[in-house]
């Protein structure tokens, strides 16, 4: 619909002056050339598998406590060692990733859900709405990341799910300045025009029309931001207000292991690690995204 | 310009605004009886009622509303649940201790980033170019509480270098206080560093590609003054542009590292009221930090739009 209408406007190829959209396969071999991006998306997809076969591949109950196996350091039986419990780190780690990617997901995805909407509804409308939605997010940019969603968690209550919602609400004003700015600059474009004088509603022109052109910074967003939602959960949990014992966290277990610092030192490591390759991959795949969508980037 | 400064003033006050209902929200929007939160279960009914009063809870939202920010605007952020104190007079008694945090975090920060930035601006696509940017990527993603703890492990522990935790003020031991601040400083300023960095070099290399770099080539000037000296001064502008961002990331770092290192400051103080659910202290932090940053990303604006005339001329054409 939008092609059709552009070009019957502008007299040119469909795209105009919007960014020309490419394929799944041309972009997929645009991302590919970036190795780096590569061997990020290869590592979150081995460990979104170890999330979902935790069962299988966790080799003990990451939960069952065995006080005859209490700081054993890394041996054969328990290839990262035990923790103060008795508990195998390696299975812990494994079904620790379950808890990392839910909190990275859910956190964004609550973001998105508020934020994506205000964005869209403030960039196209203007006016007053706009002027209260960008002062409203002004302030929220304000409070310092963790300060908020630490204050949050506190008002909302120590646990995994109320973690989640308080990291969600401290990212939905990027979302809202995101989708608004790529709103404010596509509302202007031939293809909004021509489809208004084919007599579409602002509804179907928002959705149908708009959405699908700023998709594309949205999950370059996304996919950074989950990163940033994962240590901000893992943060919250090395706090003690993130996930509550014994479900395994990455951010819980290194709360613990700093008692533990000078005799079991492994049970800081692994979970540390663990983190920081996630993040770490998540990065670099979001930055391959961004640089494969925006091809103004690959000049930089 | 005095109608630049009006302007951007005026701009502030919304946001002074929403930034003092989300604090006032952050106490009444807790779920269940607030007065019974602050207290505890076990607490007399008559200490109930008393708090009730104290914080308004028998009277109307928005009224209870402008008597708190009533207060606030005098300077009176309340009292402590746990020791009584006034909150304002602890949050300023801690204060100087972040900040010295603070800045010792930027210069480890500015020290790593400024020579790496430039570094792989200059020498674009070049091993230098890629080493960084990865070295920078691996910086945001390293969370800093286990560098930290990973720090301590290698520095404390095991070669004994360093003192584990703790603060000395420096007018006190200063020999100390310096050790004691080296693992916070570079915990702190590790993820800040990456991100300076990663402005610095897109920046530089924006301010490469301009006319007046090519002409101070085209006088023969030779690469290393033209980078220092002509084009790092422009190239510097984003930098600083968001030192409000760059103090809202030390502010909200400081609250992982005050705590791994038993720091006295305002971050540590944020997560023991949380854990003792001391509100209105939680409250106090909140808002002096938000304030800190509103105040700071006006200064910046207001430094700028005196320096340059462009941002006063947009200003008016906008």
């Amino acid at each position: 619909m939008r092609r059709s209408a552009d070009a019957i406007l502008t007299g040119l190829p469909a795209g105009g002056a919007t960014a020309p959209r490419y394929g799944f396969g041309y972009l997929l071999r645009r991302y590919a050339r970036n190795r780096l991006a590569l061997i990020g998306l290869w590592v979150v997809l081995l460990i979104i598998g170890l999330a979902i076969f935790a069962p299988w591949i966790a080799p003990h109950n990451p939960i069952k406590t065995n006080f005859e196996n209490l700081l054993k350091p890394p041996a054969s039986t328990h290839i990262m060692g035990t923790d103060d419990l008795g508990r195998d780190i390696l299975s812990r780690i494994i079904y620790g990733t379950r808890t990392s990617l839910l909190a990275g997901v859910i956190s964004v995805g609550i973001a998105v859900a508020i934020g994506l909407p205000l964005g869209l509804l403030a960039g196209f409308y203007r006016g007053r709405l706009d002027d209260v939605l960008m002062r409203l997010t002004d302030a929220m940019l304000s409070f310092p990341f963790l300060v908020l969603a630490l204050a949050m968690a506190a008002v909302l209550g120590a646990g995994l799910d109320r973690a989640m919602i308080a990291i969600g609400i401290v990212f939905t004003p990027g979302f809202v300045r995101l989708s608004r700015g790529q709103v404010l600059s596509e509302r202007e474009q031939n293809y909004v025009e021509a489809a208004r004088a084919s007599g579409a509603g602002d509804g179907r022109i928002i959705w149908r029309h708009i959405l699908p052109n700023i998709v594309s910074p949205v999950l370059v967003q996304a996919s950074l931001s989950t990163a940033a939602a994962i240590t901000a959960e893992a943060a919250l949990s090395f706090l003690g207000l993130g996930t509550q014992p014994p479900t395994p966290s990455w951010g819980s277990m290194l709360n613990i292991a700093q008692a533990y610092l000078g005799s079991a030192p492994w049970m800081a490591l692994w979970p540390g690690l663990a983190i920081f390759i996630t993040v770490l991959s998540i990065n670099l795949t979001g930055d391959g995204l961004r640089e494969a969508l925006d091809p103004r980037l690959r000049s930089v | 310009m005095s109608r630049f400064l009006v302007r951007r003033l005026l701009l502030t006050l919304p946001v002074l605004f929403f930034v003092s209902v989300i604090v006032f929200s952050l106490i009444s929007l807790i779920p269940g009886d607030p007065a019974r939160v602050l207290l505890g279960e076990e607490v007399s009914t008559d200490a109930l009622e008393v708090l009730r009063k104290q914080l308004g809870l028998d009277r109307p939202l928005h009224i209870r509303y402008l008597y708190w920010l009533g207060r606030i605007v005098k300077g009176d952020l309340g009292k402590s649940v746990r020791d009584g104190r006034p909150v304002l007079d602890t949050l300023l008694q801690k204060l100087p201790t972040t900040i010295e945090l603070a800045i010792t975090s930027l210069i480890v920060a500015w020290a790593i980033a400024i020579p790496a930035g430039v570094l792989a601006a200059w020498k674009r696509r070049s091993a230098w170019d890629y080493g960084a940017t990865t070295v920078a990527l691996a910086g945001i993603s390293i969370p800093n509480f286990w560098l930290g703890i990973m720090l301590i492990y290698l520095l404390a522990v095991n070669l004994r270098l360093l003192p584990p935790s703790g603060y000395v003020e420096p007018w006190i031991d200063l020999s100390r206080n310096l050790r004691l601040m080296v693992m916070p400083s570079i915990v702190l300023g590790s993820a800040l560093a990456a991100l300076v960095m990663r402005i610095l070099r897109s920046s530089l290399i924006e301010v490469l590609g301009t006319d007046y770099v090519r002409t101070a080539h085209a006088k023969g000037l030779n690469d290393r003054t033209v980078v220092l000296k002509h084009a790092m001064k422009n190239a510097m502008i984003p930098v600083v542009t968001i030192m409000g961002l760059q103090l809202s990331g030390l502010l909200g770092g400081a609250i992982i590292t005050e705590t791994i290192f038993a720091i006295p400051g305002l971050g540590r103080l944020a997560v023991e009221s949380i854990l003792t659910r001391d509100y209105p202290m939680v409250q106090g932090v909140v808002l002096f930090a938000a304030l800190a940053v509103v105040i700071t990303n006006l200064a910046v604006d207001m430094i700028y739009a005196s320096l340059d005339p462009r941002i006063r001329l947009e200003e008016r054409t906008a």
